[in-house]
């Protein structure tokens, strides 16, 4: 039997992971581990591979190419027993509109094998945890998209799983529904539960994340912890500043590129602003009015996982 | 867990182990924990349609049509039609059931995708539901014949055999119709299927007249169908006019029809849900 439940063994170990449909690759042989009660995540935009490497983990779809293991399991030969053990928050609720609130925790308890009165103990709970209770005998329609969310992640717990996979738990969520879900999920990682994640808003990954790929094109472009990437791909600060470009008049980026040389050791010029990657971001704030350069606005923030992004693709992360 | 290979509806095809596991189970008591929301119009519906269907067609078309007493052997067209009518309603629900709802867990709602990061696998969706349908279907007929003896319309006690006819030929519409559904990403398919398959087979299978009065070129084709059988096999029984052989023949052609569509089912089921 290859399945022990020593603390060290990965939760999931991978390597050269490839997924192809037809001649598209998917997922490119990717590399990763994730250790009990870390909080792994998937950053990267849409269409990068991110849902593809989670349905592989989730052992719905078969693996093409490479090694995964999932609870040092076999995903082709052991899914049923893999699956019993994971939770999956999918991107799509996939709730049943014809079961109610409450109906719908109740059958997915039965999918697991457990007992009515078990799945009902379970469903009961869980509805307190992600506030529903008051829902409970409701239709699932008209509830919100936050409520759903937290529904499905519901859904995801009856199980008791050991490790939580989430593609995309908050997108579409309004910043209030997002920031609740968020509690939940760190609720969750304190009580010893893995999550892996995929997610394309950095905040998301700042928040939540132990540690995280970057995923580009079906590649790991960098893995780190957040804090770990933007020391060792961006600067402490970014200073990002605005033209007013009036009416008519063509983008001069050369003379403007020309103005901005040596200010910093990094940077970047946006369609729509500059960014200079900069230890002290008031420093070259400073300096860059002294050669003469006058911004329409001047912001100074730290740097993020969207920089990081930047620097390793070209692209912005967000569409 | 050596009880999860158990078979469950006794067929073994393909690659070892059943056709299906026990988990399947589950799969039915969703469709019943739904079904308990509405099962009052249900009933309601399984009750009046036949009665509607019988009353009109049976007695009031009967009035003229045994008026040619020798057209049909001398059997009351309500008769005649009562056993042809449970299997072609079974045959109908049993349609219907397997399309736009299977698409709707498949691809709509994907309540199917939900159920597969379970322990479920589509192997179990897919005889689940094949048993919810066949469930249907019984209760469909079920009610149908209580409606049957209620208006004195069987000359045959073995009538109550025309129940699991009209099951058996529900499987052989529903299993080839979820193998079809699973292969679609919308339901622009279905209204085809039912125009110009189901609807003309409930019209031309032998329900209300013998495919004998069908021009000769398309009576081949009305053998070939399973409605044609399952309403032939239901009415010799329901009349007492039991025929040994043409019975078996009947019986194995709805057997196949079945057993070929759940074989395709398989395949399309997996080919859809585990890429």
């Amino acid at each position: 039997m290859s399945e022990t439940s020593s603390a060290s063994q990965p939760q999931i170990h991978a390597r050269g992971l490839t997924k192809r449909f037809g001649s598209f690759t998917a997922v490119d042989g990717i590399d990763f581990d994730v250790a009990p009660g870390e909080a792994f995540g998937f950053l990267g935009p849409n269409g990068a591979g991110k849902t593809s490497a989670m349905r592989m983990i989730g052992t719905v779809s078969p693996v093409t190419a490479g090694e995964l293991t999932i609870f040092g399991l076999d995903p082709a030969r052991h899914g049923a027993r893999i699956r019993s053990r994971l939770g999956v928050v999918p991107q799509a609720d996939t709730l049943d509109n014809e079961l109610s609130v409450l109906e719908n925790l109740l059958i997915y308890g039965r999918y697991f094998d457990l007992s009515w009165a078990e799945s009902r103990r379970r469903a009961t709970e869980l509805l307190e945890f992600v506030q529903l209770t008051e829902r409970a005998n409701d239709q699932v329609e008209p509830l919100s998209g936050g409520m759903k969310r937290r529904l499905v992640i519901a859904r995801a717990l009856i199980n008791e799983p050991s490790l939580l996979l989430l593609d995309e738990p908050t997108t579409g969520l309004d910043p209030q529904a997002r920031h609740l879900l968020w509690d939940r999920l760190y609720r969750l990682k304190q009580r010893g539960v893995t999550l892996c994640l995929t997610t394309h808003y950095m905040d998301e990954a700042e928040q939540l994340c132990d540690r995280l790929v970057v995923m580009d094109r079906a590649k790991i472009v960098a893995e780190g912890s957040p804090r770990e990437l933007i020391d060792r791909y961006v600067t402490r600060e970014v200073l990002e500043l605005r033209f007013h470009r009036p009416e008519g008049e063509t983008d001069d980026s050369a003379v403007l590129g020309k103005k901005l040389e040596g200010l910093a050791e990094r940077i970047e010029q946006l369609p729509d602003r500059v960014l200079v990657y900069a230890t002290d971001g008031e420093a070259a704030a400073a300096a860059a009015y002294e050669r003469g350069l006058r911004p329409a606005s001047v912001l100074v923030r730290r740097s993020s996982l969207e920089d990081v992004f930047l620097r390793l693709t070209g692209r912005s992360l967000a569409e | 867990m050596s009880f999860a290979r158990r078979s469950v509806l006794g067929l073994r095809l393909g690659r070892p182990g059943a056709i299906a596991s026990r988990r399947s189970l589950r799969i039915l008591e969703h469709d019943l924990l739904v079904f308990r929301r509405g099962w009052y119009s249900y009933l309601l519906s399984g009750l009046s349609q036949p009665f509607l269907f019988l009353v009109a067609m049976g007695i009031g078309l009967g009035l003229y049509v045994n008026r040619n007493a020798s057209a049909l052997g001398g059997v009351p067209y309500l008769d005649y039609i009562a056993p042809a009518l449970l299997v072609t309603q079974a045959m109908m629900a049993a349609a219907f059931e397997s399309a736009w709802p299977i698409m709707g867990k498949i691809h709509w709602q994907k309540t199917y995708h939900a159920a597969l990061n379970t322990p479920l696998t589509a192997l179990d969706l897919l005889a689940g539901d094949l048993m919810w349908i066949a469930f249907r279907a019984t209760l469909l007929s079920v009610l149908f014949l209580a409606v049957i003896v209620v208006l004195g319309a069987a000359a045959s006690p073995l009538v109550v055999l025309a129940v699991p006819i009209a099951v058996l030929t529900a499987m052989a519409f529903a299993a080839p119709i979820m193998a079809f559904t699973a292969t679609r990403t919308g339901d622009s398919g279905f209204n085809a299927l039912f125009r110009f398959g189901i609807t003309p087979l409930f019209l031309f299978s032998g329900t209300f007249f013998p495919i004998e009065k069908l021009p000769l070129f398309l009576q081949p084709v009305a053998w070939l169908t399973p409605l044609y059988h399952g309403v032939a096999a239901a009415r010799s029984l329901a009349l007492g006019q039991i025929e040994l052989v043409g019975l078996s023949v009947h019986i194995a052609v709805l057997v196949a029809v079945a057993g070929a569509g759940l074989f395709a089912a398989r395949i399309t089921f997996r080919r859809r849900l585990e890429v």
